[in-house]
Parts: C-alpha cells; sequence; structure tokens
C-alpha cells in the first residue's frame, strides 16, 4: 500500500516585493517528496528569494507555504538550508569541524553545548562529502570547492528530510561538481527532497529529474523531460537562449 | 556687532570649506577616515606646538596636516598586511596617535599654555580676538583668514581635478586604466581633507569637525543624484546649519560648535522627512497609495494563474480568497471591493472573474 | 633586593590596586566584546557608543543632579544605545552607507551633548567634571565602589554571552542560516548590541570616550593573529584588554603627568603591533620568511610543489 503521499513543500499563492517592486508574482508550486529539483531561471528571476521565502526568510505580500502539509516553523527541524557560499566571511577564526557542527545547533536548542555525539554526526558528514582530512584546517585555508563541501556537510549533519540549497555548484572545481551531484543523487535515492538553486542550463538534464523554470513568475515546473523544453525556457529567458540549442 | 558679524563668517566658511571634501568621503564611503584624521592630527598639532608657541601659525597647519596624511598611509597600511580589516585599521591608529598627543600635552605643555578642551571643542566665540596683523594693519580675525584660504583651495582643487576625482569616485578602475593615477588624486584629496580638518580645529575641535564633514554631505546626498548639485547644496547646507546653529548658541548661551553640530544632525533628520521623491513622508505616501494599486494586481494576476484550471472554482471563490493569499480577511474584502470599483474583476454571485481591463494589467505586470 | 620588593609593594598602594583592578576588568569585557564587533567589521561601534553616550550623561546629570555612578552609566547606556539604532535606521531606510551614518552620529549626539554640558556648567554645580574627563576618564578618581559597579555590570555581560555562546557565534558567521534553524536574529541582534554597549558605558567614566573604543578594536586585533579559533580569539582579546589596563595603570602611576587612559591605549596599540609581526602563521615575519621559502621552492619543479603542499595540509 503507498503511504498517503503529501508534496514535500507547497507553495501557494506566493508573492514577494521589496518597496512594491514584485520578486515573485502569484508563485504555485509543488514539489512532490523524493525528487532532485533544480529551479532555473536568468538573474533577478527571484530563485534565491524563493529558496529564503520556503523558509521563512523574507516577507511575503502574500501566499503560503507549507511543508509536508504544515508550516515552515512547525518543520523546521526536516529541513537543511545551504546558503550561497558567498553569503558568509570565510576569515572568521574557525575550523571546518566547527562549521559543520553548527548543522547540529537547531536540533541542540538553547544553552545546550554539542555533545560527543554531535561531533561524530560531524565527522561522518565530513567523511561523507570527502573532507574528514581537513577537518581542522581553518576556513579561509580552503578552496572555493571545499567550500562549498564544508557548507554541504553542515545541511547533512542537520539530517533534514528536505534540503534547500542556494547555487551550491557556484565557482567549484569539476571535481567538486561531480562529488556533489553524488551527494544529491545518493540523497534522492534514500527519499530525501533536494531542492537546488542552479545556473548551468547545459547540465540540469543529466543532474536533475525535476525542474522549475522561473521568471518572477513561474514558467513551468514538473519533471524534467516534460518541462525543460525549448519553448518553456524561450519563456524563462527571452530571446537570450540560443546557445541551448535541441536540448 | 562686528564680533558677531565676524564669528558668523568664520562660521560659514568653515562650514563650508569642510562640506565641499565631505562630498567625496561620503560618496567613497571614506568618511570615518576623517574622524581618524581629526583626532590623529593632535600630535602633529602638539609638537610643531613646541616650535610656534601659537595654535595659528601656518606651520603647525603643515605639520598637523602631515600627520594626517600618515594617518592614513598607515591605515592602508595596516589593510595591505590582510591582518587587519579598514575599520579595525582605523579603530586602531587614531586613538593611538590621539593617546600620543594626549600624553605629550600632559607630560610637557604644563608651563605652556595648551588648553586641552580648547584642543577637543574649540571655542568659535573666541576666534575673532586672535587677529592677523601685518605691518600694523589689521586684516580680520586670523581664523577667517585661514579658513579662507582653505576654502579657496578646496575650491581650486576640486576644480582642477573635478574629471579625475569624479572618477575615481565612481569608477576607480577605470580611472587607473585611463592612467589617471587614482593613488595621487587620492592623496591629494586626503591632504585636503587634513588641512581642512586642521584650519577647522582650531575653531570648533576635534569631533565636531566630523559632523561639518559628514553632515552637510550626507544631506546633500538625500536630495541629488548630480555631483556638481551635490557640491553646491551641500556648501549652502553647511552654511545654512552654521548660521541657524551660531543664531541658536547665541540665543541660548550654549556652546556654538555643539549648536552647530546639532542643528546639523536635525537639518539631516528633516530633509530625510521632507524632501521630495526620496524622503520618507513622500516615500510612506507614495507605499500607501501603491498598496492598494499592488494588492489589487496581486489579486488579478491570481486569478489569471488559475483561470481555466480544475482548480479555479476554489481559487476565485470570494469567501476563500483570503486563505488562498493569507490576506487579513477585512484586508481581502477591501482589495476585492477596490478591485470591484476600478472594473478589473466581475463578481458572479460568489465568485471573481477577470475583466478585460483586469486580464491585461496582470498580463502586464507579469511581462514587465 | 628588599629595597627593591618593596619599592614594588609601594607601587601597589591602595589607589593603584583599585585603578588596575577597574582598568582590569574593563580590558576584559571590552575585549571579549569587541571580538564580536571585529568579526562584524563594526569595529567603530565603539567609537560611536562612546560619543553619543555623552548627551545620555549630561541629561541623567540634569535630571538628577548626582554623580552618581550607576545613574550615569544608565543614561550613557540609552543614549548610546538610541544613536546605534538611528545609525541602522539610516542605513536601511536612505542610501547613507553605514560609515557616513556612524560619522554623523557620534559627531552630532557628541555636539549636543557638549550644548548639554555648557548648560551644566553655567548652573555653576560645583559637581561637574570636564569633558576632557569624558574623553580621558579620570582614572585616578575610580572608587571602590566604581570597580564593584564595573565589576558586576562586567560579569553580567559576560555571563550572558556565555549563556547564548553558540547562538551569537552563529549569528555573526552566519545570519541567513542561523535564522533558517530558527534562531530569532533580530532578537540576538539587539541583545549583543545591548552588551556591546554596557561594556562601553560602564567604563566611559574611569577612562573615557576614546579609550574605550580603542579598547574594544585593539584586543581582539590583536588577538585574532594568534589563534584561529573563536573561543580561543574572546579568551585572548580579554586577557590582553586586562593585562593592557593593568600595565598601563602601573606605567602611568611611575611618574607625573602620564595620564592613565592613554597609557592604557598604548600598551593596547603594542600587543597589536607585536602581534602582528610576530605572531605565528599570520604574522609579518613569518609571512615573508614563508614567501621567501616559496620563492626557493618555485625553483624545486612544480611536483615536488605539490607534494609538499599535500603533506601541510594534513
Amino acid at each position: 500500500m503507498q503511504p498517503p503521499q503529501t508534496n514535500a513543500i507547497s507553495v501557494m499563492d506566493l508573492t514577494v516585493a521589496y518597496h512594491e517592486t514584485p520578486v515573485l508574482w502569484d508563485i504555485d508550486l509543488d514539489v512532490p517528496p523524493g525528487v532532485l529539483l533544480a529551479i532555473v531561471g536568468p538573474n533577478g528571476a527571484g530563485k534565491t528569494t524563493l529558496i529564503k521565502a520556503i523558509l521563512g526568510l523574507v516577507r511575503t505580500a502574500s501566499g503560503k507555504v507549507l511543508i509536508h502539509d504544515k508550516p515552515y516553523e512547525v518543520q523546521r527541524k526536516i529541513v537543511g538550508y545551504v546558503p550561497q557560499r558567498g553569503s558568509v566571511d570565510w576569515d572568521f577564526p574557525t575550523n571546518v569541524l566547527d562549521v559543520v557542527m553548527m548543522g547540529r545547533y537547531g536540533a541542540l536548542g538553547w544553552i545546550r553545548r554539542p555533545s560527543k555525539d554531535d561531533r561524530e554526526l560531524a565527522m561522518n558528514a565530513l567523511e561523507k562529502v570527502g573532507m574528514e582530512k581537513y577537518r581542522h584546517r581553518q576556513i579561509s585555508h580552503l578552496s572555493g570547492g571545499q567550500q562549498q563541501r564544508v557548507f554541504l556537510a553542515r545541511a547533512l549533519v542537520q539530517d533534514s528530510n528536505i534540503y534547500l540549497m542556494d547555487e551550491p555548484f557556484q565557482g567549484v572545481d569539476a571535481t567538486t561538481e561531480r562529488a556533489i551531484v553524488a551527494i544529491l543523487q545518493e540523497l534522492r535515492e534514500n527519499g530525501k527532497t533536494v531542492v537546488v538553486v542552479h545556473h548551468d542550463l547545459q547540465t540540469v538534464t543529466d543532474y536533475f529529474d525535476w525542474v522549475t523554470l522561473l521568471n518572477i513568475r513561474r514558467i513551468a515546473s514538473g519533471p524534467v523531460q516534460d518541462t525543460f523544453t525549448s519553448e518553456n525556457l524561450r519563456e524563462a529567458y527571452g530571446g537570450r537562449i540560443a546557445f541551448m540549442k535541441n536540448r | 556687532m562686528q564680533v558677531h558679524i565676524e564669528i558668523l563668517f568664520i562660521a560659514i566658511v568653515t562650514s563650508s570649506a569642510c562640506a565641499i571634501p565631505g562630498v567625496f568621503l561620503v560618496l567613497r564611503r571614506m568618511t570615518l577616515m576623517s574622524d581618524a584624521i581629526s583626532h590623529a592630527i593632535l600630535p602633529g598639532i602638539v609638537i610643531a606646538f613646541f616650535f610656534t608657541h601659537t595654535l595659528s601659525s601656518p606651520l603647525l597647519i603643515i605639520a598637523a596636516a602631515g600627520t594626517g596624511v600618515l594617518t592614513v598611509v598607515l591605515v592602508e597600511l595596516l589593510q595591505k598586511t590582510e591582518l587587519i580589516k579598514e575599520d579595525a585599521a582605523i579603530g586602531l591608529t587614531f586613538p593611538a596617535l590621539f593617546s600620543v598627543g594626549v600624553i605629550l600635552i600632559s607630560r610637557y605643555t604644563r608651563n605652556v599654555h595648551l588648553d586641552m578642551d580648547a584642543v577637543l571643542l574649540g571655542e568659535l566665540a573666541y576666534a575673532p580676538l586672535n587677529r592677523l596683523t601685518v605691518l600694523g594693519i589689521d586684516l580680520g580675525p586670523s581664523a577667517l583668514i585661514v579658513m579662507g584660504v582653505i576654502l579657496i583651495l578646496n575650491l581650486v582643487f576640486i576644480s582642477l581635478f573635478y574629471k579625475e576625482l569624479k572618477l575615481i569616485t565612481f569608477d576607480i578602475g577605470l580611472a587607473a586604466t585611463l592612467g589617471f593615477t587614482p593613488a595621487l588624486i587620492h592623496y591629494g584629496l586626503m591632504t585636503l581633507v587634513s588641512i581642512t580638518t586642521v584650519g577647522a580645529f582650531d575653531a570648533v575641535g576635534s569631533i565636531l569637525v566630523v559632523a561639518l564633514i559628514a553632515g552637510p554631505a550626507a544631506t546633500a546626498y538625500l536630495m541629488t543624484d548630480n555631483l556638481t548639485r551635490m557640491l553646491v547644496l551641500s556648501a549652502i547646507i553647511g552654511s545654512i546649519n552654521a548660521v541657524v546653529g551660531y543664531l541658536l548658541a547665541y540665543q541660548f548661551d550654549v556652546s556654538i560648535a555643539g549648536t552647530i553640530a546639532s542643528v546639523t544632525f536635525l537639518a539631516f533628520v528633516s530633509v530625510f522627512l521632507l524632501v521630495p521623491k526620496r524622503g520618507l513622508l513622500s516615500i510612506s505616501r507614495r507605499h500607501l497609495r501603491q498598496k492598494w494599486e499592488f494588492a489589487q494586481t496581486m489579486l488579478v494576476i491570481h486569478l489569471l494563474n488559475h483561470e481555466g484550471l480544475p482548480e479555479a472554482v476554489n481559487e476565485s471563490e470570494i469567501a476563500h480568497l483570503h486563505e488562498h493569499l493569507q490576506w487579513e480577511p477585512s484586508f481581502a474584502s477591501k482589495v476585492v471591493r477596490y478591485a470591484l470599483n476600478n472594473r478589473c474583476v466581475s463578481q458572479d454571485d460568489t465568485q471573481l472573474t477577470l475583466t478585460d481591463r483586469g486580464r491585461t494589467i496582470a498580463e502586464q505586470a507579469l511581462v514587465q | 633586593m628588599l629595597i627593591y620588593i618593596n619599592n614594588l609593594l609601594n607601587y601597589f598602594d591602595y589607589t593603584l590596586l583599585i585603578v588596575a583592578s577597574g582598568a582590569a576588568f574593563l580590558g576584559t569585557v571590552s575585549g571579549a566584546l569587541g571580538t564580536y564587533a571585529v568579526l562584524r567589521r563594526q569595529s567603530l561601534m565603539g567609537d560611536a557608543i562612546s560619543h553619543a553616550a555623552l548627551p545620555g550623561i549630561a541629561i541623567a546629570f540634569l535630571l538628577t543632579g548626582t554623580k552618581i555612578h550607576l545613574l550615569l552609566i544608565l543614561g550613557a547606556a540609552i543614549a548610546g544605545w538610541v544613536g546605534t539604532v538611528i545609525i541602522m535606521a539610516i542605513v536601511r531606510l536612505t542610501r547613507i552607507k553605514y560609515d557616513s551614518a556612524l560619522a554623523l552620529i557620534l559627531s552630532t549626539f557628541f555636539g549636543f551633548g557638549l550644548v548639554l554640558h555648557t548648560l551644566i556648567q553655567r548652573t555653576g554645580n560645583a559637581n561637574q567634571a570636564g569633558l576632557d574627563t569624558f574623553l580621558f576618564g579620570q582614572a585616578a578618581t575610580i572608587l571602590k565602589w566604581d570597580v564593584i559597579t564595573i565589576g558586576i555590570l562586567g560579569g553580567i555581560v559576560l555571563i550572558i554571552m556565555l549563556i547564548f555562546w553558540k547562538e551569537l557565534k552563529l549569528l555573526i558567521f552566519d545570519e541567513g542560516f542561523a535564522a533558517s534553524i530558527g534562531l530569532p536574529i533580530r532578537t540576538l541582534d539587539v541583545l549583543l548590541t545591548s552588551l556591546l554597549v554596557i561594556a562601553i558605558v560602564i567604563g566611559l567614566q574611569a577612562v573615557g570616550a576614546v579609550l574605550m573604543s580603542a579598547m574594544i578594536v585593539a584586543p581582539a586585533v590583536a588577538a585574532r593573529q594568534w589563534t584561529d579559533r573563536f573561543s580561543l580569539m574572546v579568551i585572548l582579546a580579554a586577557i590582553f584588554g586586562a593585562l593592557s589596563g593593568v600595565i598601563g595603570t602601573i606605567i602611568s602611576s611611575t611618574a607625573a603627568h602620564i595620564p592613565t587612559g592613554p597609557t592604557i591605549i598604548l600598551c593596547a596599540t603594542l600587543f597589536v603591533i607585536i602581534s602582528i609581526t610576530l605572531a605565528p602563521n599570520r604574522g609579518l615575519v613569518w609571512n615573508s620568511s614563508r614567501h621567501r621559502r616559496n620563492r626557493r621552492n618555485i625553483g624545486m619543479g612544480s611536483n615536488q610543489l605539490f607534494e609538499q603542499h599535500q603533506q601541510k595540509s594534513d
């Protein structure tokens, strides 16, 4: 018997505006559980804003977001987040293991300090992203790819059902990109839902099985083979898509 | 009476002289450099004072301005080590230099007259007492003449290098590729700021100089996008602040420099609230006006998005609208009324349908 | 030898002990809290808060007519806090950038404080203190009770810092992630600012505005050079702050006319200079020798260099 399938994420009539300038117009989006979803769209399409709105980090003008049929505030613990790598100061005095341990803070709650178990979990996550050797490395001494792996490990340690990632392939080397894709696909195999803001149209069909095309409004959303059509892409990107021949 | 007019002139000239280079500091996000310079010139002043025994000798101004430029160099050197960020480099340099100055004063100038309060706070009221006489002819208060010369110096520098200054303010990379040696202009500007600070220091003291430099420029920045206009506005605002400040201070018999600084703040706040287009009042009025427009657009887009789809019946049900859009029920019904009045939607029993007008609005909003 | 010890003990007379312990407390608290400000690139917030506090002190004095330490601290804290809030508001609501907003508020608030100060002077109240006292403090006039006040308030600040240790750390490292796991970042931000304000205003009367702004920056910058760990950085900054306080006090007591506040600043600055030149890994000496090594390595061929790099990274 199939368990009742609720959508991992449902976004309903979501409008976000900064000073009455819309960033997202009336977005409806259903993300079924267990998909690996790419959000693509031109610069300024509101991709990051959409992720932040799902996480309740920006004020919405209308609409709502449900995570498995409940508001984000109650479901926080089953959602993991990977912010853009550029959003933090990598010269901060801390090491790799410590950053990954921050992923446990949500589960720990106030006042309590991370325990041995948390440390163990963090080490496991580091192993998964191939960074266990670097656990004592100061974070400013990491390459872009390594920084991204650390962020990914921090999300893994949250042990969530749903992962939201903002441009995890931004400025990483080819090896890291392959490693990250493998991890994302493994997550999906384990029944997790992974939502990724993605820039590189060339790799969408290879990496993802579900795609949302966004340009302030939702252009299309669904399985890659049905949705990632040149027609939809033209609608999302306007005329700027000539290089995407016959995909 | 003569004294009042002289003080007023000193205040106006000092304020304009500070307000003009202030524009470039504000635009280049280097305003705090003026804070650093105004503190750090103290040791320069003290050491020069040992030799000149007067606070208004040109030698003293040159020595102190040298210390100011030295501060800029020090801050930049500290930053270059990449061990210290810019803000921390400033926050380290000027207290240290200032401390050196204070220790020198308290240790070695007990016998000579260098009043700490005068150095820190200045006293405009006494400025006319110190007069410049050449061959027995009274040329006027030396503060007025010194600041007048500095003002002219600033104007000459800025009109000579206007194009270059503009370029390094808005695109330092381009300035370098065009061969304008931004460093030269940068240090020219910093020398000017130092000289101006030292000159003004005498009249208003070290901390209030910062108000004269940052205040009018920041206020002008709220009013215009045009660099030339910003420079003119900054000088005018600085002068107005000086006049109003002096009159109030005279009326209530309080510190002149302090009152000018307070007026500077009030001027900034009133411009911030009242200036057309960018002011808080007109912004919030515009927001209020746009609020309903915007809500109406949200509504028509919502209807358009679900038009012709199976869930449309449910989504366009008036009674359920507020649930879909997560609006307050009262807000939702007001928006519906607003949209009905504008003929963007029509009511069909309990359902809302888009009119042609509403559809056009929605489609236009989505395209932009 | 005996004479020497006797002399040393004489240095540590009662007043000196009081002043030194007050300076040590202040150094500890401002060093620890300064770490947060420096890492958030808000080093000059201390400068703004300490100058903006002047009108608060003056108003507290005008209203109560007393010089009760705690009341003046309260006034200073409120004014410093209001100044900070206005800076944030200007940055959020206008196109004016952080540096200009900071300069504007610190100078105009200070100017307003100056106006109030002349009002106080006119009332001829014998209790009033000179403005240079506000800027540099009067460490020599610190009483036992002042030290106790500083100790208690500073202690509270440090305890709150420890209670919310991991939350505050996450706030300054990665605000977005902190919000995503449900931390109330606005509240935490207000809390951190308040702690910083208290850390600054408790020292104003004793060591003055300029010193307090320096003590927020210098110990933290020095500490950063010695460690790559946040917790150690806070501890080291506190230690450097305390040491600067004590050493500065002692030096200024050895000769006449060496004011305490500025001497403490110079001690803290000396810590910075030593740290950025000598600290292992980051220090300038270390770096220049590493550069020389690297230059030699270029001659070794890239393969070897690569291996060496690999070894170093483990």
